[in-house]
């Protein structure tokens, strides 16, 4: 529900770029976004196409790369992967313990873009 | 047509909220008020817990509420009417606040004189978790009608939060909401969370909310 403002900063972001480094065409946006975030996807790419007409960005394509959510281990301080569903009830793959700490998987990143 | 060329960006996409978010708790930090936010779903009791919440410290604690909701001024009318001073910002159909919105709320307070300002959050489990408003405490309300499923479906919400208020607890004996394993799956998601259960209506565990609150407000205010 919130990828107008989300989309709104990422093309702020892209178009910032784009002049510093006298860009004729933006081609592709590479993203980095957690798994724990409730963004779609093609949302984004929708408003995107609609915010950046006119703009060396319009067209450009958005690669949108999931990061996993990691936790670790309160027990052994193993780090593992965890999945949306699973995460009221996660077990340690190594030791076998359930109590365990949130690491990562919140981000909202722009890696870098492919111009011309 | 051009060589096609990588240029390395490595910015955060919420880079600009993050930064009006510090120098809201900054601000703040400085007049020693604390700032509150207030999250849950829409009709679980913001308002109610609020409502509560005035009626307890209004004349222990300088507090203040700031009111969003994206088209009605409902809630700040009702703060108002209790003798407490409201801001209602009315987002104007986003889901959430962010914290530039936070902050004309604050510059629309007198916050050198206040001790405490409440945030109430668009009633919504999912985007106001996303954006940080400047708060330097979260709280959420998951009321039993909801079930206790919650965590599983927005374990961001539950994740990012100090406190969670399990509201509307008399009606427990009506539903089949489990409180141990809502308990359970809440501190797998974060383990830091204190949960305190709690009735707006019938006043049940009001007292545990005050406590934690009072003690919040003088432990932020002997801070350096």
């Amino acid at each position: 529900m919130h990828e107008l403002p989300i989309t709104e900063s990422i093309l702020k972001i892209v178009l910032k770029h784009a002049e510093t480094n006298n860009v004729r065409q933006v081609m592709s946006i590479h993203l980095q976004i957690g798994k724990l975030s409730d963004l779609e996807d093609e949302w984004i790419q929708r408003y995107f196409d609609y915010l950046s007409k006119g703009t060396v960005a319009e067209g450009a394509k958005l690669k949108i790369e999931r990061m996993p959510i990691m936790v670790q281990c309160n027990a052994c301080s193993t780090s593992y992967k965890a999945e949306v569903p699973k995460l009221g009830d996660l077990t340690c793959p190594s030791c076998g313990q359930k109590d365990s700490t949130f690491l990562s998987g919140r981000e909202y990143y722009i890696k870098d873009m492919e111009v011309q | 047509m051009g060589e096609v060329r990588l240029i390395e960006v490595k910015e955060e996409i919420l880079a600009d909220n993050i930064k009006v978010a510090a120098e809201v708790r900054e601000r703040l930090r400085k007049t020693k008020t604390m700032l509150l936010n207030l999250m849950s779903s829409p009709g679980s009791g913001k308002t109610s817990l609020i409502l509560q919440t005035v009626a307890n410290l209004k004349d222990s604690l300088r507090l203040s509420v700031i009111e969003a909701d994206i088209d009605s001024t409902v809630d700040a009318e009702k703060v108002a009417a209790r003798g407490i001073p409201a801001i209602q910002l009315r987002t104007g159909g986003f889901c959430h606040l962010d914290a530039t919105m936070v902050t004309q709320g604050i510059d629309a307070l007198a916050v050198n004189d206040l001790d405490l300002v409440i945030i109430e959050n668009v009633g919504n489990l999912v985007c106001p978790a996303e954006f940080d408003t400047g708060a330097h405490k979260n709280v959420m309300i998951l009321s039993v009608p909801e079930g206790d499923d919650k965590p599983l479906k927005y374990p961001l919400m539950f994740s990012i939060c100090d406190l969670l208020l399990v509201n509307k607890i008399d009606y427990l004996s009506l539903s089949d909401f489990d409180m141990p394993a809502l308990r359970k799956r809440v501190l797998a998601l974060n383990p830091r969370i204190i949960i305190l259960e709690v009735s707006c209506k019938t006043g049940s565990g009001i007292e545990d909310w005050i406590n934690w609150l009072k003690k919040e407000v003088n432990a932020f205010k002997r801070m350096k």
